[in-house]
């Protein structure tokens, strides 16, 4: 029930409005995975941007696709945590340990090992419009638990200005979305972090985007 | 009349174009060994994305009015929209440039009402007041004017002047018997856009001496001049068919849309050439972006609208 909710929810609303009221711009598609597992990896802006990144991955994959997400912000009420897990599909994670022996990136191994497409933002929260903030350490032991799984760098540009923190208002921009080759822990066992986070500098370096001060 | 109420003339002009469009389709399949392959590439893709406008441009036209004037608002929303994510725009205007933008349904409503006197005042006048007042509420004097300024031109080449493609479908039929705004619509974008094909033919062809270097090192005088020339002759052929000018004025219409239509495109070369960017953007492969596809009709639109007003409504 809740899967076909979540398909009509993306088919019907949420690609309309990611393809067509704000427009994407994609550079590279190519280098997306065509099936898990695997993980995206994207600069964060704006809550739009996992609707995005989503958007990129055919309706067909829909169920695979998982976006990781702050379990204390998406979880806090009940009818949040439904539309969160249930319609968005997200893998909650924990951002601070509460036990000792916890383990917050045992979710996204279980997702993984079943062939799951991860959605990851590196640095953690939204942070300043349009800014790569400090790249958090999460994805980086995930890529070592799992040396062979891909993991691709993008760039997303322009949801800043559509759709920034704090504000109700869309007001519609095309977004740039730049997709790199993927990276896995396999080949950067000790950089796996600097090595991704050069990777989206260097797709942010492809494009020019016009000033918003 | 056909059983969809779509004048006979009307069907016949589209089959036309598709006839052109499976010449073009040909020609590229028999160039294929005789082209690089990027430059082929290339010339597959611009043939592929005529193809799709073509056949939606087809779809709105024939469907009923109502879908025709939706399809210009929903050009005029994406040249609008491409244009606000290349220039340079300030954080504070956000309010600012979602209130420009909801001037684009109502343009189109205004033309649905067949309202001349709103529909050439709404954005040169109201759009021209009120925007810049709501950024003076914003409090904000820094790049004040740019930001004033560039939202304006903004409106007026994607809003206001593409907006007359579809004033011409709204114009009283009993002018143009039999075929009506739909053949004025016709007439108008077939020829902007053979003439932006036939000045890169002859470019191509015989191109020796630049146009406007600075601007767009691609044209040529040779493709100026030879592409209005072609397309003043397809003028005078079809104005007598597709609209109510007599054979003298179709000839001078032919000539009005080639000269404007390479206005527009240098316009708009200038524009990205200020910005940095060679494409507007990539909606249309082989192409670039919207805007790269209508910026002749930016010029020729309104120049061809009151042409033919000022002769004939």
């Amino acid at each position: 029930m809740s899967r076909l909710l979540r398909w009509l929810f993306f088919a019907l609303f949420v690609r309309p409005l990611v393809l067509v009221i704000l427009g994407l711009n994609v550079r590279h598609r190519e280098r997306l995975p065509k099936h898990g597992p695997a993980v995206l990896t994207a600069n964060h802006n704006s809550h739009l941007d996992t609707l995005v990144l989503i958007s990129l991955m055919p309706l067909g994959q829909l169920h695979r696709i998982r976006p990781v997400a702050a379990m204390d912000y998406f979880m806090r009420n009940r009818a949040l945590a439904w539309f969160s897990t249930q319609i968005i599909g997200i893998l909650p994670i924990a951002r601070q340990r509460r036990a000792p022996d916890e383990d917050p990136l045992a979710g996204c191994s279980a997702a993984l090992a079943q062939g799951d497409i991860l959605i990851f933002f590196p640095e953690g929260s939204r942070g300043e419009p349009e800014r790569l903030a400090e790249f958090r350490g999460g994805v980086a032991r995930l890529a070592a638990r799992h040396p062979e799984v891909p993991f691709v760098p993008i760039f997303m540009h322009g949801l800043g200005k559509a759709l920034p923190r704090g504000e109700a208002l869309l007001v519609p921009f095309f977004l740039d979305v730049f997709i790199g080759e993927s990276l896995c822990g396999r080949e950067h066992v000790d950089n796996f972090l600097p090595c991704l986070r050069r990777s989206i500098e260097a797709l942010r370096g492809e494009g020019r985007f016009a000033s918003w001060e | 009349m056909s059983d969809f109420g779509v004048p006979a003339a009307v069907l016949a002009a589209l089959a036309g174009i598709l006839g052109l469009l499976v010449v073009a389709s040909l020609a590229t399949a028999v160039l294929r060994h005789r082209l690089n392959e990027a430059a082929h590439r290339e010339l597959r893709q611009r043939v592929q994305s005529w193809w799709v406008m073509v056949t939606i441009f087809a779809i709105a036209i024939v469907l009923s009015r109502n879908v025709s004037l939706a399809f210009f608002a929903f050009v005029s929303f994406l040249a609008f929209k491409e244009y606000l994510s290349l220039i340079p725009t300030r954080r504070v205007d956000r309010q600012v440039i979602f209130w420009a933008y909801l001037l684009i349904p109502l343009q189109y409503v205004t033309i649905g009402h067949a309202w001349y006197g709103m529909f050439v005042i709404l954005v040169p006048v109201y759009g021209f007041l009120l925007l810049p007042m709501r950024m003076v509420l914003l409090g904000e004097t820094r790049d004040f004017l740019r930001a004033a300024g560039t939202l304006h031109w903004g409106l007026m080449a994607t809003v206001f002047s593409l907006s007359h493609v579809a004033y011409l479908l709204v114009l009283p039929e009993a002018v143009n018997a039999g075929i009506g705004g739909a053949g004025l619509v016709l007439f108008l974008v077939f020829l902007t856009q053979f003439n932006d094909v036939a000045q890169y033919v002859w470019g191509k062809a015989c191109g020796r001496h630049k146009a406007l270097p600075t601007v767009s090192p691609g044209k040529t005088v040779e493709g100026l001049v030879g592409g209005v020339l072609t397309t003043t002759v397809l003028g005078g052929l079809l104005g007598e068919w597709l609209t109510p000018l007599s054979l003298m004025e179709s000839f001078l219409a032919g000539l009005l849309i080639g000269v404007a239509g390479f206005i527009g495109d240098v316009t708009v070369s200038a524009l990205k050439r200020d910005l940095g960017v060679k494409d507007s953007g990539s909606l249309l492969p082989g192409h670039g972006g919207i805007l790269d596809r209508v910026d002749s009709l930016v010029y020729t639109a309104p120049l061809f609208f009151h042409f033919v007003y000022y002769l004939h409504y």
